[in-house]
């Protein structure tokens, strides 16, 4: 009798968090099939053009339909590849994807795991997103992906230094890797205010870290034909591309955690809190992708020095300074969380 | 409880089994590949025990970051078609003394571990330490690396550091004939110093000298 009443409560709780998971990753999937409708409406906004406008009103199936066509198409192995890891290395890219969205707090009570080291959780995660890369390039077995698997091992190493100290210099001032925590110590000012610089280091090494122009040398199309993914078709392809657009909703909401308040309205008055904190959450991490979707249209694509030049000798040394300068401040004036 | 063993049995099968693999398997690549495994299980297992801390920066450090400086050396080196013959080649038999030595002292010490941890349990017992739920396990570190350990933390970063530095100058090479690009020179270049401008009389032309 006791085992079954165990049995019921391990099953409720399985279905119960079966529940919520669904809740989470369905709508970030769709909102990953009509981001990249946005995001080529904004691009050809920028260069006058049209972008797509067919498939449904204003284009807004297009991903969907695109998808469709993704799923008909056959899944082409090369014969000289390794067909484990090859067939493994899309599969990683979405799965780490999708899974660092359990940590993510869409209001004060919806989150999956509310977990004490969410911020560093995160940040391995994202750490892992390389392997899907390097595994990809390397079991293609062909020169092109190789080449690309090889810039943006270099690439993603490179730049999560400086994101990792950018982090240290939001977690000085808030005491806590609780993302939760993270946003409520925004409560009176977002940390965009008194850490401008870093955001600004934030959103580009944010950019550098998902492969975004203007610095996705792994899938440079002028030199490298497709990087990683030229061997790529079908489901797998698209496996690829669905995980890449989920990372950079990702990166838009830590960005926006971090230093946009994550759900918090910008002023605590009345007609501001009718908004429920899930769509202020959700607006922000709009406002930040379509910067990421700008930024793509208006600057040219960095050469491959320059983009170690950048982020070794100028954001790391940069984001160090700055972390002197936070923690000294806050050590004069007595502000240190925790004491 | 049952859920947790089953889950500590799982991962530690896991962690074996890959940590079997790096050594067994034949394509070197694939071997770090295991290793990584490996490294993910481990955290698993720091999670399981409470030390979310150690975990995640297990993943970060070792994961994200060693062991892709690890596979870039084995893919850039192409070892990946290189057969293992560490037994059948004489040219390579040398190695097995040294290996046998390392693995016997390796053996010893985890014989004089084990052993203590039967003699008496309460010396090496981790399952009765106190860990608070109040405080973070971060907290407590920081705690206590930054002010019983700090020399000893200090000390570990200059050796790291050094090591950094003597593996820079080891494998440094200053070429010549190298156009470097000068940000600095780029912008402040003037129109004046830049273009000339030549009246070129008919049907003469002109000579330059660059």
């Amino acid at each position: 009798m006791e085992l079954k009443d165990k049995m019921i409560e391990y099953l409720f709780i399985f279905f119960n968090q079966t529940y919520k998971i669904l809740l989470l990753l369905v709508p970030v999937l769709v909102s990953v099939a009509m981001i990249v409708w946005l995001d080529r409406r904004v691009w050809a906004f920028v260069q006058k053009r049209r972008g797509p406008n067919v498939v449904g009103p204003f284009g807004l199936l297009q991903s969907l339909a695109d998808a469709l066509k993704y799923i008909f198409k056959e899944i082409i192995v090369p014969a000289s590849s390794n067909k484990i890891i090859f067939i493994l290395a899309p599969v990683i890219t979405m799965t780490l994807a999708l899974i660092s969205w359990a940590v993510i707090p869409f209001s004060d009570s919806f989150v999956i795991a509310n977990i004490n080291v969410g911020i560093l959780y995160i940040f391995a995660v994202s750490s892992l997103g390389v392997y899907g890369i390097i595994m990809g390039g390397w079991a293609s077995n062909s020169k092109y992906p190789f080449l690309g698997a090889i810039r943006s091992a270099a690439q993603m190493v490179s730049y999560e230094v400086s994101i990792g100290v950018i982090i240290i210099n939001v977690l000085l001032c808030v005491g806590s890797l609780n993302l939760s925590d993270i946003v409520k110590a925004q409560e009176n000012m977002w940390f965009i205010i008194p850490l401008f610089p870093m955001f600004v280091v934030f959103f580009i090494s944010a950019l550098a870290e998902t492969n975004r122009p203007p610095f996705d040398l792994p899938e440079a199309e002028a030199e490298l034909v497709a990087g990683y993914q030229t061997e790529y078709s079908g489901m797998m392809y698209a496996m690829f591309w669905l995980g890449e657009y989920a990372n950079i909703l990702l990166m838009c909401s830590l960005g926006s955690i971090l230093f946009l308040g994550g759900w918090l309205s910008p002023i605590d008055l009345y007609p501001f809190t009718i908004i429920p904190a899930p769509l202020w959450f959700i607006f922000k991490i709009l406002i930040l992708f379509i910067l990421f979707a700008l930024v793509k249209a208006i600057v040219p694509r960095y050469r491959y020095d320059q983009l170690m030049r950048l982020g070794w000798k100028i954001f790391l040394p940069f984001s160090l300074l700055w972390v002197v300068i936070t923690s000294s401040y806050l050590f004069y004036f007595d502000l240190l969380p925790g004491n | 409880m049952i859920a947790h063993s089953i889950f500590f049995y799982f991962f530690s099968l896991i962690a074996i089994v890959s940590a079997i693999m790096v050594t067994a398997s034949r394509n070197t690549v694939h071997s770090v590949f295991f290793l990584i495994l490996d490294f993910i299980s481990i955290s698993c297992l720091f999670i399981m025990i409470g030390a979310e801390f150690l975990g995640m920066i297990m993943l970060i450090v070792y994961v994200g970051a060693v062991a892709v400086l690890f596979l870039f050396v084995v893919m850039m080196l192409n070892v990946a078609q290189q057969k293992n013959e560490w037994f059948s080649s004489e040219k390579n038999s040398t190695h097995i003394p040294i290996g046998l030595l390392v693995s016997l002292i390796i053996f010893l010490e985890l014989i004089v571990v084990v052993g203590g941890w039967k003699h008496k349990p309460e010396i090496l017992n981790s399952s009765t330490l106190a860990i608070s739920k109040e405080i973070t396990n971060t907290h407590l570190i920081g705690n206590i690396l930054y002010t019983d350990y700090i020399h000893l933390f200090q000390i570990s970063g200059m050796i790291l550091l050094v090591a950094m530095i003597g593996a820079i100058i080891l494998t440094f090479k200053k070429r010549d004939g190298l156009k470097r690009q000068s940000y600095l020179k780029q912008i402040s270049r003037e129109r004046a110093e830049g273009v000339e401008v030549i009246k070129v009389k008919n049907k003469e032309g002109i000579k330059f000298d660059v």
